[in-house]
């Protein structure tokens, strides 16, 4: 079923007979695997409103995110969150959508400094499980009108309802970027570094450490984006910072958005075999849990904030970490480990209470991608 | 405004309710004699008034958890207060309500500066987060103006913003996790130093939920290192709609500044009478600053400054030093209070888009000639925001119910143009009533449905951010269990 406006959605929700597999573009394939009869949101397409004067674009939730990005390319603007593109590292073809990108909350390395996905969601549509067409928020950046069902909605991966539209706040697109590389440090020392330069003044737009580089030795990488001549005084400062370590500065364009692309696609390990985990911790805790996790691969992101984790096939990561704060995510690994391990983190009684009745509320006949998130 | 009659089963029950309440928390703690408890009687939209039950001042999550779990068996609303600086009536308390008050929990738990975090209990004040790290170079960015007195248990259950949050965003975008107890007692968890929530965000839809889903009284706190330096530039413009059209070209042009104010002639006449700030006597001022270092501000001033000068400013005043910037945002800053001199006022919250800032502007000047009252107009212009204060005599008879019609028009009139009720203010028991010109009954239905899987009895702040007729049945049949 491709419905290619919202009132018919509704009405294939409505009179749903049994459980739903929601897709978007079908290049997110994340979760528990979902037996239902696929409902594709691709239909769904066009720019609704875009005002670059007031940073402001709403789109349907099928338009490809390719074209989002082109319209506001061509008005030197774009999403700040960066979103990470799923296909190389999950191995499917198709073509992302906002639709997919806002369930899943998808956020890249500037995360750590401009805020992820659900932080620029100003608004949405959707139809939730009755077949109801709801909305809240709006297109404006500043709304405290009632609850913020917005941020519910950014990464309920469709369980709470079919998203149809949504409203972003957009931002400038900066002149210039570079990256200050430094080679070589451990990866505690990373994570200090890291540290050290996201607690500068410098304003750094994403902080990496990848203990296996393109030539096989560590690299520490921290990013600043602005006008020409800021960047070239920020990086020399963070450069600065680090002297006494072999420090770079790379300032071509290109090759600074195909490092950082390297980074926010978790490119290393699109070809290398094995699942793939994603861990949310504390900076600081994160050298400490990858040593515990018998990891294969690492590449940290979000200053040691985010870990990538490259594991032997279902290898149960929760069990091997003990108990840690944050939670783990498995991104990438066969339907019989996703069905036999919770994709993501198991959430404590109270909450999973809470987060029960909530899909209770919003999809009372539990049919909109039932059981995806565990 | 109205506000549900007080259960009279509770009202006869006071003696037997307080005396639970006296095992949960030392004796100094709670106060339920009828002088002392007027002191809560409100917060900071003074028009409405009404003392509670009792008030209770919890030094520990514990505590918290005690007060909830008696007022939950006895079938009590609770209304949770934070400094009592709601603009909106959020703290609000009902005859038969317990106020819980978390001004004593305002210790900060942890510092971290590698993670570049801050815990703290939600009773301290938004600008004593800031004090506690600024002796390290670093700050918490979102700065309400009450930032002085309000707590930040308040800044989460408003989602409060302020005049910088153009770069650094509101609460909700600084906000990594709480402990919020929840209606039956039960203490919840959510969030802390990482990032993102592991299933739903249920942090997200708990900021800005006003106290209707729990009691908050810890929080995680994203900090950041201090910008290098930030300097405001100051414009003068002879129409509304030009001033507009500058914040716009700024903004197209790649610029983020940290804040964009704007003032109308009404407030830069008001703010010049009270502060003299060398304000210039012009239609429109914007106050645009930036951030960075040395180098950086002179470029990117140097870009505004070159935009403005396109839309033939009557004044284009650079701060040089400390001292001219500090001038700048005097009159800004004071803008209030400048206003509260002159008159009564009642200061508005709308949000619209960037793009309709010279057409809403031009209808609220009509209104005000219909409706014989004066608005002076101040707000954040980068994001929209607006702020109408509209001055109205309160001893005289019908002009707070004129000055709320007329502010309820411009209101409705933010909604046409496609924006909100309220940016930074919250609903509260103000623009309860309101909710239905910007939602549908479905959408507010939806949005209920929430507050019963948090509290399922309704008996946290019940009587707000729904209108009355649509949250009644609701609330009756929490009355009717009595």
């Amino acid at each position: 079923m491709r419905p290619e406006t919202e009132a018919d959605l509704a009405e294939i929700i409505k009179g749903a007979a049994g459980p739903l597999r929601i897709q978007g573009g079908g290049t997110r394939d994340i979760g528990k695997p979902v037996d239902g009869a696929l409902l594709q949101t691709g239909g769904l397409t066009g720019v609704t409103l875009y005002e670059p004067g007031s940073l402001t674009l709403v789109a349907r939730a099928g338009t490809p995110l390719a074209e989002v990005e082109a319209v506001l390319d061509a008005e030197g603007q774009r999403l700040p969150f960066e979103p990470m593109d799923h296909r190389g590292l999950l191995g499917r073809d198709g073509v992302p959508t906002v639709g997919g990108m806002a369930a899943s909350n998808v956020s890249g390395p500037r995360r750590i400094q401009s805020g992820a996905c659900r932080d620029y969601m100003l608004g949405v549509r959707f139809v939730d499980g009755a077949g109801t067409v709801l909305s809240n928020g709006g297109r404006v950046m500043k709304n405290v009108t009632g609850y913020d069902l917005v941020k519910l909605m950014a990464g309920s991966y469709g369980t709470l309802g079919v998203l149809t539209e949504v409203s972003f706040k957009v931002l400038p697109k900066p002149e210039a970027s570079a990256c200050v590389l430094i080679n070589d440090l451990s990866e505690t020392e990373a994570v200090e570094a890291m540290s050290r330069a996201l607690g500068s003044p410098f304003d750094v737009s994403g902080v990496a450490h990848l203990p296996v580089g393109v030539d096989g030795a560590p690299v520490t990488m921290i990013r600043v984006e602005g006008f020409a001549e800021s960047v070239r005084y920020r990086s020399g400062r963070l450069a600065a910072l680090f002297a006494g370590r072999d420090v770079t500065v790379e300032t071509d364009p290109e090759r600074v958005a195909a490092g950082w692309r390297y980074v926010r696609d978790a490119e290393p390990f699109h070809a290398a075999p094995g699942d793939v985990w994603r861990l949310s911790v504390k900076p600081s805790d994160a050298p400490g849990l990858v040593a515990a996790s018998g990891a294969l691969q690492a590449i940290y992101d979000w200053g040691g904030g985010l870990v990538w984790l490259l594991m032997p096939v279902a290898s149960d990561l929760r069990a091997r970490l003990g108990g840690f704060a944050g939670h783990a995510t498995l991104v990438r690994g066969n339907e019989d480990t996703r069905r036999a391990l919770p994709v993501f983190q198991p959430e404590p009684g109270p909450v999973a209470a809470i987060s029960a009745g909530l899909r209770a509320r919003f999809d009372p006949r539990g049919i909109l991608n039932p059981g995806i998130m565990g | 405004m109205e506000m549900p009659v007080p259960n009279p089963a509770i009202l006869a029950r006071k003696e037997a309710i307080i005396a639970k309440l006296r095992g949960c928390v030392p004796t100094d703690a709670l106060i339920w004699d009828e002088m002392e408890t007027r002191a809560y009687e409100c917060d900071a939209l003074t028009a409405y008034r009404c003392a509670p039950l009792a008030v209770v001042l919890p030094a520990t999550t514990e505590e918290v958890s005690a007060v909830l779990k008696v007022c939950h068996a006895e079938g009590v609303p609770v209304v949770p207060r934070g400094s009592g600086t709601s603009l909106a009536g959020g703290a609000l308390p009902t005859a038969d309500s317990v106020v819980i008050g978390v001004s004593r929990m305002n210790a900060v738990l942890e510092t971290d500066y590698d993670n570049r975090i801050i815990r703290v209990q939600t009773g301290r004040t938004n600008l004593s987060v800031t004090g506690a790290v600024e002796q390290d170079d670093f700050f918490y960015a979102p700065d309400p103006s009450s930032q002085l007195a309000c707590a930040i248990a308040g800044n989460i259950a408003m989602n409060s913003g302020g005049a910088h949050c153009l770069k650094y965003g509101v609460t909700t975008n600084n906000l990594m996790g709480v402990t919020m107890v929840m209606m039956d007692g039960t203490v919840f968890e959510i969030g802390g130093a990482h990032l993102d929530a592991a299933g739903l965000d249920l942090l997200g839809v708990i900021c800005g939920s006003e106290g209707q889903l729990g009691v908050v009284t810890e929080a995680t706190l994203r900090i950041l290192h201090k910008p290098e330096g930030a300097r405001p530039v100051l414009m003068g413009f002879d129409s509304n709609e030009v001033a507009g059209e500058c914040v716009s070209d700024i903004i197209k042009a790649g610029v983020l500044p940290v804040a964009i104010e704007f003032m109308d002639r009404p407030c830069i006449e008001a703010c010049e009478a009270f502060a003299k700030a060398g304000y210039p006597m012009c239609e429109a001022l914007l106050i645009v600053e930036v951030e960075g270092s040395e180098a950086e501000i002179a470029e990117q001033l140097a870009l505004i400054t070159d935009i403005a000068k396109r839309h033939n400013p009557v004044e284009l005043r650079e701060a040089k030093d400390a001292d001219e910037a500090g001038r700048i945002w005097l009159g800004r800053k004071s803008a209030f209070g400048a206003m509260g001199q002159i008159n009564d006022y009642m200061c508005l919250d709308g949000t619209i888009p960037v793009s309709s800032l010279p057409f809403v502007l031009r209808r609220i000047g009509e209104m005000s000639k219909e409706y014989g009252l004066d608005v002076a107009n101040v707000f954040h212009a980068g994001d929209g925001n607006m702020h109408p204060l509209i001055l109205f005599n309160a001893n005289k008879p019908g002009d707070l119910e004129l000055c709320e019609a007329f502010g309820a028009d411009i209101l409705k009139l933010c909604v046409e143009v496609g924006g909100c009720l309220t940016g930074e203010h919250g609903v509260g028991i103000e623009k309860r009533d309101l909710m239905a010109h910007q939602y549908r009954p479905e959408d507010l239905e939806v949005q209920m449905a929430v507050k019963d899987v948090f509290d399922p009895a309704w008996l946290l702040n019940p009587a707000k951010v729904f209108p009355l007729a649509a949250s009644e049945g609701r609330r009756v049949v929490q009355v009717a269990a009595e």
